[in-house]
């Protein structure tokens, strides 16, 4: 270019580093230059980081705490709750006159203590969950406490009721002035602490937690692999048609969206109980009699139909997304290479389109196994999900600790899941859209 | 019509009468015909939306005909679907499977023909050896780069050993110095291994490069079929010698003809003698068309058509100038003028003869 040629400075030397034309190392130089283009994209994102972190992470937080922290004991019964700890469970005794002593005073101030939280009855329900019957031990004993003025204590609460001379009752009071226990993750996953504190499963009758969860994961299978056969040939369709045709019909496709869930989930009743339109539509036609009329909903099919709908458009979106970038010319070039029309699809279009199909049934598998309102309104007793006993715990027995095991635990399935799944088809390979 | 047939009697590749219309309204192709002889090589040449991309569609059996017939080695193909018609094709963008190796794409065809694997491995093997790229078996498509995926794709059109290849602007994509050098490939590669090529661009050195025969597509219709230099000497229309290379036109009216030639008078008053091509009599409209590098600047006393215009701008390109002109009313008159050491220095605004020889004139069809 130019005939005298500058000596370029700037070269690097073997044993010497970068500089810039002042002598500031150059990664030093650059890094003070784009610094503050950094701290502007952190200030950015810092509303949602703060947003995320109050909204997500604190209540999650909280939320897998309370399945494993419940105080009940230390607080209604302070004193006995740290008492208890030195008694030796497996010493075959019961504990000591003097914890005895402690037991009996902390009811007496228990029972005039009105403070949500710290009544008799708080500590009742939370020994009923481990030992169940026990609940009624506790308020009676309470109510007749006051009435003991001297001791031996120990007699004379064998004397109000025989049961406090079971060890098994006293080990759990043991266990559960623990601040920290896994009775509630333990019943989460339908196993229990047996009268020696040994870990079991629990009463086969008790057992429901774990056929609710599988089924659960079951049906959201279920509904996921509906959802990509329907959804399959919907995005070939949009992804092929001119741009006004699939325009139309991707409004059609999202069209669900802009009525609300409860809306669309009790139209499906409409549609498929007793008395309603498809029964009376085949009644009508003659396909089955009038007393025949099929049960489709309050029931796993009622799930699952109205579950399918409502969770089509997260498969066709991601399906039609990836559909749109492969160009014809793929199929035309396997084509003229001498390969049918089915055997074009399986070979070159189909491997092409698994992105979209990794991400779309991830998305539908995600959102359906935390599926709360549907199954509450169309599952009837067996159409219903483990986010439905959660919400059961939550809402109406009031025993928070045992729901937010139960979401732990849902939690866990679902990361377990992502993590094979990522091991399986790799997250990387994913494309939403 | 009759006698057209007699000599298609031993073409490869026969379009009868076909039309082709996508909406019912406008006939993208109208009423063609067109004889491609075994081992030839022809290029569909033409602007774009002028028919060409949509005869290769229907020759690949991807567009139906709506009307007419298309013959491969003078079988009907019409109702024969394009895994069945045994033609190589390389497309626009390549279209290499992007999940598949290179090898994996190359032994597709071989694959579906059920062939076994160890010829399968032997074809692959020749084929990457042919496009000089015997290492690249085990890549992905996506890490070659744009000449090496054209490569693969021509590769993967050949493989199967097909009679007929078309090829939909395969260089089109790549930069100016790989697209020549891919055009010399591509020519070798008919020549060796004698098949038929069918190929479309819109880059007319491209065609003339490599075609035995072109067939200029406008507006539906061939406008001229016919080999590469018959093609820019011998125009049959004022359409193809307008795009086929550089072209000035002065637009007049036939005054007398006289055998081959026609004296034409230019709209400002000028008489030139031109080759008779395109019009019927005198009192015809018409449009002459005279290459630049046909024109002299002094010519000698002896030639028939000199006329005087002013130079208007000079533009110094190394091998030759590119010298503007005003010439009889036509003020973007160019005359290409070799640089030789003993040429006269020109000077803009300089008033100056210029002459040419009758039958480099062409008297075409009026352009408006």
């Amino acid at each position: 270019m130019s005939d005298t040629a500058l000596p370029n400075t700037n070269i690097a030397q073997p044993d010497r580093p970068l500089v810039t034309a002042d002598g500031i190392p150059l990664k030093q130089k650059l890094a003070r230059t784009t610094r503050t283009m950094k701290l502007r994209a952190l200030l950015l994102t810092l509303p949602l980081v703060f947003f995320v972190f109050v909204a997500f992470v604190i209540p999650i937080g909280q939320m897998l705490h309370r399945a494993v922290h419940n105080p009940t004991v230390s607080e209604v019964a302070p004193n006995f709750a740290e008492a208890i700890q030195d008694w030796d469970a497996d010493s075959g005794e019961l504990p000591s006159e003097q914890i005895f002593e402690i037991f009996v005073q902390d009811l007496v101030t228990a029972r005039q203590n009105r403070e949500v939280g710290k009544t008799v009855g708080n500590l009742a329900t939370r020994i009923n969950y481990e030992i169940p019957g026990s609940r009624s031990l506790f308020t009676s004993t309470a109510r007749k406490a006051g009435r003991i003025e001297q001791g031996p204590y120990k007699e004379a609460l064998l004397e109000i009721d025989e049961d406090w001379g079971d060890i098994h009752l006293w080990r759990t009071l043991q266990r559960a002035s623990n601040n920290y226990t896994l009775a509630f993750m333990l019943a989460a996953v339908d196993m229990q602490y047996d009268k020696d504190g040994d870990i079991v499963q629990a009463n086969e009758l008790y057992r429901i937690y774990i056929p609710i969860l599988l089924k659960t994961i079951g049906l959201s299978a279920l509904i996921t692999f509906l959802c990509f056969l329907i959804a399959y040939p919907v995005s070939y369709l949009l992804s092929t048609l001119p741009l006004r045709t699939s325009n139309l019909l991707m409004i059609l496709v999202l069209l669900p969206f802009w009525t609300s869930l409860l809306v669309r989930t009790s139209a499906w009743i409409a549609m498929l109980q007793t008395e309603g339109i498809i029964n009376d539509i085949m009644v009508f036609l003659g396909v089955i009699g009038d007393d025949g009329r099929i049960q489709m909903i309050y029931n796993q099919t009622g799930t699952v139909i109205s579950m399918v709908h409502i969770l089509l458009p997260f498969m066709i979106l991601p399906l039609y997304s990836v559909m749109k970038t492969i160009p014809p010319s793929y199929m035309r070039a396997a084509r003229s290479m001498g390969a049918t029309q089915t055997y074009a699809f399986f070979r070159v279009y189909f491997p092409q389109t698994t992105p979209g199909i990794a991400a779309g049934t991830l998305l539908v598998f995600i959102l359906a196994i935390g599926y709360y309102i549907t199954p509450a309104l169309v599952g009837g007793s067996d159409g219903i999900f483990i986010s439905n006993l959660i919400a059961d715990h939550i809402k109406k027995t009031l025993n928070w600790s045992l729901g937010s095991a139960l979401a732990a635990i849902l939690l866990v399935v679902v990361m377990t899941l992502y993590w094979l799944y990522n091991r399986l088809v790799g997250v990387d390979k994913l494309k939403f859209g | 019509m009759n006698a057209e047939k007699q000599v298609t009697d031993n073409s490869y590749v026969r379009f009868e009468n076909v039309q082709k219309s996508y909406d019912g309204e406008i006939l993208v192709v109208k009423d063609l015909n067109l004889d491609i002889g075994k081992g030839e090589f022809v290029t569909m040449l033409g602007p774009s939306g002028s028919g060409k991309t949509t005869c290769l569609m229907m020759l690949a059996g991807f567009e139906p005909a709506t009307h007419g017939e298309i013959f491969l080695n003078n079988r009907p193909i019409n109702t024969v679907p394009p895994n069945k018609r045994g033609i190589g094709m390389v497309f626009q963008n390549y279209a290499l499977f992007p999940h598949m190796t290179v090898a994996e794409n190359l032994a597709f065809p071989l694959q579906v023909r059920g062939m076994n694997k160890s010829e399968q491995q032997d074809r692959v093997k020749r084929v990457l050896e042919m496009v000089e790229l015997p290492q690249m078996g085990g890549r992905r498509p996506a890490q070659l780069s744009g000449g090496q995926q054209q490569r693969v794709a021509v590769a993967r059109a050949l493989v199967f050993e097909p009679d007929l290849v078309l090829m939909d602007e395969p260089l089109g994509a790549l930069d100016k110095q790989l697209r020549e050098q891919m055009q010399y490939e591509i020519k070798h590669i008919h020549e060796n291994l004698g098949v038929t090529i069918v190929y479309v661009t819109h880059d007319q050195t491209e065609a003339l490069t490599m075609s035995d025969r072109v067939a200029v597509f406008d507006d539906g219709v061939i406008q001229q079929l016919s080999a590469p230099d018959s093609l820019y000497e011998n125009p049959q229309n004022s359409f193809v010698a307008q795009f086929i290379g550089e072209n000035n036109k002065l637009n007049g009216t036939v005054e007398k003809v006289s055998g081959e030639l026609c004296t034409v008078r230019t709209e400002d008053g000028s008489l030139i003698e031109a080759h008779k091509v395109n019009v019927d009599k005198a009192g015809d409209k018409t449009t002459l068309s005279l290459r630049p590098e046909r024109v002299e600047i002094d010519p000698p006393k002896s030639m028939k058509n000199t006329i005087e215009g002013t130079i208007e701008e000079l533009i110094y390109l190394g091998d030759h100038i590119r010298v503007r002109m005003s010439v009889a009313g036509n003020d973007d008159f160019i005359v290409k003028v070799r640089n030789r050491a003993d040429r006269r220095p020109l000077e803009e605004k300089q008033k100056t003869r210029i002459g040419w020889a009758s039958m480099d004139c062409k008297a075409l069809d009026l352009v408006a």
